[in-house]
């Protein structure tokens, strides 16, 4: 088996207007208009969504998940971004 | 099935030393019931008991498409034709989102199917069993649908995500192939006195192959510890073997069928139905190469990949094409 592997896609579906893309998975295709092809027959089969996004994998730049803690963990420590960091008076009521 | 490739597993998998602590926090993680992500650390065995696991059951997808698809062009009415139809496409579709789960631990689709065509990657032993009658049909979706269901509804809580995600969407469509298996059984079995014999003959046919789908016995299956410690697994072979029985043996009393099991009785104190022996040599034999279809299967597959070959090439000299036109 001396074939060329198939590009990898990421694949990503609107299941109705008003919602975001999600990541579904991924499927291989030769070019763009193949992989939507693919991808709507392999995650679409159900009425899952109105909207499909391709993504060759290579294009996709992840942070790393051993560098989680340096990345995310100093926002842990800054509760004054939350709106229940400040007290209002019951009297004042909702806001 | 999906635990049969336990069976195969090699004991080189502590070739390298892990770092004690690394390992310590693996399980501390697993233990939290924290989800492993793809580019997470992970113990070598850990990563290789999951593409084991994760390409055999994709595999069995795969070839499990064949059996089925040897009855489309004769299912009995369009009814039955267009649910097969979607059944198998389904098959087809759970296999690729599987290949792609393995994929994320860092191996191609192509080498895992290449391994497949090889003869050195296994499958379900049960795809290796003919479907001689259209009633063989309603027994696989009932059947062999039902104890994969029965394996993979704990396999959605899987600690590895990719694979647990993947087995969401698969339990989510599965339940269609049962249902639509059963209906086949129930129509046979209030049908005429030659179909109900039809329905009959595939039971008598099926019934142990299901059983065996589920793996050796808890004594004999080395691999279930670290499998059941990682929280891959969550129950062991015999418990989900159980599990499928006490469901089915209801069902199969309300088909007015019998079960080819002499010793098959309800333990009213346990409360559950207590079976005879499985002929564990005839499960070594199929899962060895020796069942009715093995060679037959693998043949099919082959001759699927070698006549889709020029559809492939056409696809990527086509796409390479484009992308140099639209380079000038």
């Amino acid at each position: 088996m001396s074939e060329r592997a198939m590009p990898l896609w990421e694949v990503f579906i609107r299941s109705r207007n008003g919602l975001a893309h999600k990541h579904v998975g991924s499927v291989h295709a030769a070019d763009a208009a193949m992989a939507l092809q693919a991808a709507r027959d392999v995650y679409t089969r159900r009425g899952e969504g109105l909207s499909l996004w391709v993504v060759p994998s290579s294009a996709i730049t992840a942070s790393d998940p051993a560098e989680k803690d340096m990345m995310f963990e100093p926002t842990g420590s800054k509760i004054y971004r939350h709106p229940t960091f400040y007290k209002v008076p019951d009297d004042v009521g909702n806001m | 099935m999906y635990t049969q490739g336990l069976l195969h597993a090699k004991d080189d998998d502590r070739a390298a030393p892990e770092p004690a602590d690394r390992l310590a926090r693996f399980q501390a993680r697993i233990d939290a019931e924290e989800k492993i992500e793809p580019n997470d650390w992970m113990p070598e065995a850990y990563r290789r008991t999951l593409v084991r696991m994760i390409s055999q059951h994709a595999h069995s997808e795969i070839v499990g498409m064949l059996p089925e698809g040897n009855w489309l062009t004769r299912a009995p009415s369009l009814r039955r034709k267009a649910a097969l139809l979607a059944k198998v496409q389904d098959e087809g579709g759970h296999g690729l989102y599987l290949y792609a789960a393995a994929e994320t631990l860092g191996v191609s689709r192509e080498e895992l199917m290449e391994q497949l065509l090889l003869g050195k990657a296994k499958y379900s032993s049960i795809f290796n069993y003919p479907t001689l009658s259209w009633a063989d049909i309603g027994a696989i979706g009932w059947l062999v649908d039902g104890a994969a269901i029965m394996n993979q509804i704990p396999l959605c809580r899987c600690s590895y995500g990719p694979y647990a995600r993947a087995m969401i969407r698969i339990c989510k469509e599965e339940s269609f192939h049962q249902r639509q298996g059963f209906e086949i059984m129930l129509t046979l079995a209030r049908g005429t006195s030659e179909q109900k014999a039809m329905a009959q003959d595939a039971l008598d046919r099926w019934w142990w192959p299901s059983l065996m789908m589920f793996g050796p016995s808890d004594t004999q299956s080395q691999h279930s510890d670290a499998s059941l410690r990682w929280k891959i697994k969550r129950f062991s072979n015999d418990e989900l073997r159980q599990k499928f029985v006490d469901a089915t043996v209801p069902q199969g009393r309300f088909l007015g069928l019998a079960f080819p099991d002499a010793d098959l009785r309800y333990d009213e104190a346990a409360g559950h139905w207590r079976f005879g022996a499985i002929d564990w040599a005839e499960f070594r034999a199929v899962l060895a190469g020796n069942g009715p279809c093995n060679r037959q299967r693998l043949a099919q597959r082959s001759a699927a990949d070698e006549r889709g070959r020029w559809v492939r090439a056409a696809a990527t000299a086509h796409a390479e094409k484009r992308r140099a036109r639209a380079a000038e």
